[in-house]
This record gives C-alpha cells, sequence and structure tokens, in this order.
C-alpha cells in the first residue's frame, strides 16, 4: 500500500511527515538508549528480510495481489522502536532506488507502515501473548497482531485519501479494509511461521516479554 | 557477524533473487481500489524524481526476471547496510564500561 505522488494534497503529506519525523526522533533516542552492538547485524538481516519479501506478491482473490508488510514481524521479534527504524529504512530505499511510494507521500507511508502498523502490531501482541502461554497461544497472538497491523496502515492510509480529497471516506474505508483483511490473513500467515521459525532456530524468551529476543544472549 | 545472522542474510537475498521474479503481477490492494474507484490516474505523470531501478528492474537488462532478481538482491543488499550503519551509529558501545556501567548495560 505504497501511495504514489499525486495521490495525497499538502496539507495531508505535509502533517504526516511531521508526525513520522516527531515520532522517528522518538524511536532514534529510545534505540540509542537500548541498542547493544551486539544487536546491530540481526536488525540489518531483518532489515533485509523485509525488502526482500515486499518484493514478492501473492496473489489474493479476483485480480488483487498483496504481500508482506514485515511491521508486524520486526515489531514482534525485536520490539517497536526498532521496527521503526527497520521499517523507515526499507521505504526510504524503496522510494530513493526503485520508486516505489512517491517522494511527498513518503511521509504518510512512513506514517502508515512504520509507525502505526509495528505499534498496533506489538500493543496487540502484547496483550493476547500474556493471556496466554505456550506456542498456540503465542502463533494466535503473532496472527492476530500482524491482521491487525495491516488493517490499521490501510485504514490509516484510507484516512489520508479521504483528508485529500481523493476520494469519499465511505467509499474508499470499505473498499481498502475489503482487499487488506484478505491481505492480512497472508501477513498472518507468513508471520506466523516466520516467528515459529526464529524462535526454533533461537530458543527464544517466553512470550510476555518486551520482545522476544531483546534479550538474546548467544 | 553470528552464522543464525549469515543464513539470515542468505534467506533474505535467496527470496529477492529467485522468489521476487515469480511475484504476482497483478495490483496491490490500494493500487486495485484506486483503479476501481476511479483515482488511478490522479499518480499519472507526477513522478518528480528520476530513480535508478524503477519497477524494480535493474537498467539494460532485456530479460525480465532477471532485471527483477539484480534489483532484488541490490534493494536488499542496500537496505541490509542502511539499517547496519545506522544501528552502528546508534548503538551504546561496550568494552569501555566501568563496573557500574557493566550493571547498567545488564537492564536492557
Amino acid at each position: 500500500m505504497h501511495i504514489p505522488d499525486g495521490f495525497l494534497d499538502p496539507k495531508v503529506w505535509a502533517g504526516a511527515s511531521a508526525v513520522s519525523a516527531g515520532a522517528l526522533a522518538g524511536a532514534l533516542a529510545q534505540t540509542r538508549k537500548a541498542l547493544e552492538e551486539r544487536q546491530v547485524p540481526l536488525l540489518g538481516v531483518m532489515g533485509a528480510f523485509i525488502f526482500a519479501a515486499q518484493m514478492v506478491n501473492f496473489p489474493v482473490a479476483g485480480g488483487t495481489s498483496g504481500h508482506l508488510l514485515g511491521a508486524a514481524l520486526a515489531a514482534v521479534l525485536l520490539g517497536p522502536w526498532s521496527a521503526m527504524l527497520i521499517m523507515t529504512a526499507v521505504l526510504v530505499i524503496q522510494m530513493l532506488f526503485f520508486y516505489d511510494g512517491g517522494l511527498t507521500a513518503l511521509g504518510a507511508n512512513v506514517l502508515n507502515m512504520a509507525v502505526i502498523a509495528p505499534w498496533v502490531a506489538y500493543g496487540t501482541y502484547r496483550l493476547f501473548a500474556g493471556l496466554s502461554r505456550g506456542s498456540t497461544g503465542r502463533g494466535v497472538a503473532v496472527f492476530l497482531a500482524s491482521w491487525l497491523s495491516v488493517m490499521a496502515a490501510a485504514l490509516a492510509c484510507s484516512l489520508e485519501l479521504a483528508l485529500s480529497g481523493t476520494v469519499p471516506l465511505g467509499v474508499v474505508v470499505p473498499a481498502m479494509m475489503g482487499w487488506h483483511a484478505l491481505i492480512g490473513i497472508g501477513e498472518g500467515v507468513i508471520t506466523t511461521v516466520a516467528v515459529a521459525f526464529v524462535s526454533r532456530v533461537w530458543d527464544l524468551e517466553q512470550p510476555g516479554q518486551k520482545s522476544l529476543t531483546v534479550g538474546e544472549r548467544k | 557477524m553470528k552464522k543464525n545472522l549469515l543464513w539470515g542474510l542468505l534467506i533474505a537475498l535467496v527470496v529477492a533473487a529467485f522468489l521476487s521474479p515469480f511475484a504476482s503481477p497483478y495490483p496491490d490492494g490500494l493500487e486495485r481500489v484506486a483503479e476501481d474507484k476511479g483515482f488511478l490516474d490522479l499518480a499519472e505523470g507526477k513522478e518528480l524524481i528520476q530513480v535508478f531501478m524503477p519497477d524494480y528492474q535493474f537498467p539494460g537488462i532485456p530479460h525480465e526476471g532477471l532485471a527483477t532478481s539484480i534489483a532484488g538482491i541490490i534493494g536488499t543488499l542496500l537496505v541490509f547496510g542502511a539499517v547496519y550503519f545506522l544501528g552502528k551509529a546508534l548503538a551504546r558501545k561496550r568494552g569501555v564500561a566501568s563496573t557500574v556501567q557493566g550493571k547498567d548495560e545488564r537492564r536492557y
């Protein structure tokens, strides 16, 4: 759901950029406090994987496709602050080198996919992972977090389009939410499998902690 | 870098190189909505910058799948590099910590 140039009017993209800039300043400050050098390569690998996975569109239905967003994957495994920075790096490189997502729309795309999506994923994950123990409970929490992160980003995108006067709110919301409810299932399946795989390889901590790998010891 | 991480990077590169050429060509959710609701044309001719690999195609390669693979590999490495150097710049340095700082570090 990378918004191209031309869809948003100046007040919306400028406003979204300001909100994103503030949120990123927070992420930089938090990361500077908490990030340890040994965790840095892991962040790089997460960014690389998310970029690669975003290239692989999967068909959902009726001649429409979707691709992994990755915000939930990063937020669940690395925590929301790191996820914000990783997602932003992916979006900036996609814009600068591939023109996927517009230059003026970058702030809005960051807001939807690098701020709202990771935080919705993280909040949902923490809420549901705390309710039940064990790997099934965690799987359900990861799936819900992934699905909701896509829906939240799609809703934010719809609001930005409507505020820009591009399309009426009552038209864009049901359309965007409908397609992204399907795309979100793909997001949920891929993220749940990826988290299960990574936690097998890494012997991660139990759910309910700040993030699974933040206390990674090896 | 630890072995697991090298495997992770390798998986990312394999996805970028070998799966991306088989990506679905259908429009994504937003593009589809823009098409259906008649605002896709708003983006036409609005390009503000010239980029090196538009549409995830490495320039000058006639084989579309190969052009996508190469673009994918380059993009994957660019993101890895960008996040790595950003992380290095932000991360707290180790090795100079006194005992007190050492205790402080373990809180995280």
